[in-house]
């Protein structure tokens, strides 16, 4: 309503000013020009031309047109497909912990304790270093036998595993990783939600006798929902589209393990398949559409109402 | 009172202890490792050097293969501050149009906005197209590929920003005959000032640290960016792991002085942008 009303408000007020002086928009379209035409050629264009030349053979000169037979490769070779499903268990639970964790530091992080501050910047901080750097450094910590982690394991007593060369448990320490460098976005998410709980709600609730878990459970966790909406969304976008952690730690490996999308689609294209990569950029970018897209909207209609 | 006094301070140390271990010391792991001589570095073991040699370590990093961090470090920075300056003007003016004038183009550059936040690029075929244009292995087209993956965040957060500017300054600016030039750049953009500054610190720590793309749209010797240089130092000198945590240290200072000075932006613009999603 207001954004239909304004426009003609100002229309009049300036008429009144200036009768038939100036008919032009004092906010011309022209602005997007140059956003709106990098979108275009760099992105648009790429994004289109994908889906045609992921039905070819393509060597950036030539093109041999072989109608799915990228596709079939891709959900066929067992390398492939098992690259597949590692991004969505990479994404769920990147995501997933990332939540459970963003929740409970952002709970703790607004509590009264001594050294808010200091524990706030440490824990948002691996956010802003670089992957590369990180994934390397912890690819020497999870060593298995010169590693700081496996060695401090040792001193208690407990053989530490091979974090990254253990094929059924590589994944799951980069996953780890990333948690561990993502973590501070979330918490952040959530301190800025709590911050904007009003505290009349605590105050009468504790007025009425309710404990602080009741409060948490009632209070807090409804009202938390946009927050948690946005930490879902944005862990999942970045999840399924992850590369350089993965890149940095494993290369994939050992062997396929945990290998991604992203990281096959860089694969194919070191190896000059450019069909096949663009493929996999096809498959991703209809996975992350899949899941994204009705996500959102599911989010935003659960909370309209309110 | 006194017991929920005593709670915050148990808490708190228990907080603070979980953190050291968990977040300094792979930190601190990095400056000590790089801090040490190869032979004193080889064990990979969590101890003081024996022997302090950061600076021989970070002068040793900057000279080899003549000099390809230093090099990569001066890439990185014009590519860094090109871009964001880039991006801040063209992301300002189209979130500005965005807010304030009701068009049908809107909705092509809402949806624009959405798709580039969350499609991911397709790789290959942009090369393809930068091969067109001539500007694929180039430092101007590894800008624009910057500038055009950022540009979506950016313009969510502009736009926002700019509803929040009253209209009436507009109008009073076009009544004393401001053009829309003027309009914008003298009456809008220094009012956007703090959400410039926010755009500028977040934008610059994600493209310094892109690794992806100028590893598929900038190959080579000639472009070499400092994520790229931490990626060939690994596979080059293997066991100088003094070398190696020394470049990675180089890398994390430009961020952490960002941090150190912009802290509160910093965490103004992802929080906002992120909530938009």
């Amino acid at each position: 309503m207001v954004s239909t009303l304004t426009p003609s408000g100002v229309q009049t007020a300036s008429n009144q000013a200036r009768p038939r002086r100036r008919r032009r928009s004092p906010y011309p379209l022209w602005f997007f020009a140059i956003p709106g035409l990098l979108f275009i050629v760099l992105f648009a264009i790429p994004t289109f031309a994908s889906f045609y030349f992921s039905l070819t053979r393509w060597t950036l000169s030539t093109t041999e047109f072989i109608g799915l037979d990228n596709f079939i490769l891709f959900f066929k070779e067992p390398t492939l497909v098992s690259g597949f499903t590692h991004t969505f268990i990479y994404a769920f639970l990147t995501s997933a912990a990332k939540v459970v964790l963003g929740m409970l530091l952002g709970v703790l992080l607004t509590s009264k304790i001594i050294g808010r501050g200091y524990l706030r910047s440490v824990v948002f901080f691996p956010v802003l270093v670089s992957t590369i750097g990180v994934g390397l450094t912890f690819k020497i910590l999870l060593d298995p036998f010169n590693g700081l982690v496996n060695k401090t394991l040792a001193a208690v007593g407990i053989t530490g595993p091979g974090w990254l060369t253990d094929p059924s448990l590589a994944l799951y320490s980069v996953i780890g990783v990333d948690v561990w460098k993502g973590i501070g976005i979330a918490t952040l998410i959530y301190i800025a939600g709590m911050v904007a709980i009003p505290q009349e709600y605590y105050e009468a609730a504790k007025v009425d006798g309710s404990t602080g878990r009741q409060m948490f459970f009632n209070i807090t966790l409804p009202l938390l929902r946009p927050a948690t909406t946005t930490v879902i969304l944005l862990s999942l976008i970045g999840g399924l589209r992850s590369f350089d952690l993965i890149w940095a730690m494993t290369k994939g490996g050992p062997g396929f393990t945990s290998d991604v999308i992203a990281s096959v689609i860089y694969k194919q294209y070191q190896a000059g398949f450019y069909g096949l990569s663009t493929a996999g950029n096809v498959v991703l970018f209809v996975v992350v559409a899949a899941i994204v897209v009705p996500m959102s909207i599911y989010f935003n209609r659960q909370e309209a109402p309110r | 009172m006194k017991h929920e006094r005593r709670r915050s301070w148990i808490v708190g140390i228990i907080a603070i202890l979980a953190s050291i271990v968990i977040f300094l010391v792979p930190f601190a792991f990095i400056f000590l490792t790089a801090s040490k001589t190869v032979k004193d570095a080889a064990d990979l073991a969590f101890t003081l050097p024996t022997e302090w040699a950061l600076f021989e370590n970070i002068s040793t990093v900057l000279q080899t293969n003549q000099f390809v961090v230093l090099r990569a470090f001066i890439n990185s920075i014009t590519l860094t501050v090109t871009s964001v300056i880039i991006m801040v003007v063209l992301a300002a003016m189209a979130g500005y149009i965005l807010d304030r004038r009701k068009s049908r183009w809107n909705a092509i550059a809402n949806f624009f906005v959405l798709a580039g936040l969350i499609v991911p690029p397709a790789v290959v075929p942009t090369i393809w197209v930068m091969q067109m244009l001539g500007l694929f292995k180039t430092m101007p087209g590894m800008i624009l590929i910057e500038v055009t993956f950022g540009l979506s965040f950016c313009i969510l957060l502009f736009k926002s920003f700019v509803s929040s500017i009253p209209r009436e300054l507009d109008e009073a600016a076009i009544v004393d005959g401001a053009g829309p030039l003027r309009l914008f750049f003298s009456v809008i953009l220094p009012l956007l000032k703090p959400v410039v500054v926010t755009v500028i610190v977040v934008q610059a720590v994600f493209v310094f640290n892109d690794f992806a793309g100028p590893l598929y749209f900038l190959p080579g010797n000639e472009g070499v960016t400092v994520q790229l240089t931490l990626y060939n130092f690994q596979s080059q000198t293997l066991n100088q792991w003094n070398l190696l945590f020394a470049d990675i240290l180089l890398i994390t200072i430009p961020p952490l002085v960002m941090y150190m000075f912009f802290n509160r932006q910093i965490v103004a613009g992802m929080t906002s942008g992120a909530v938009k999603g």
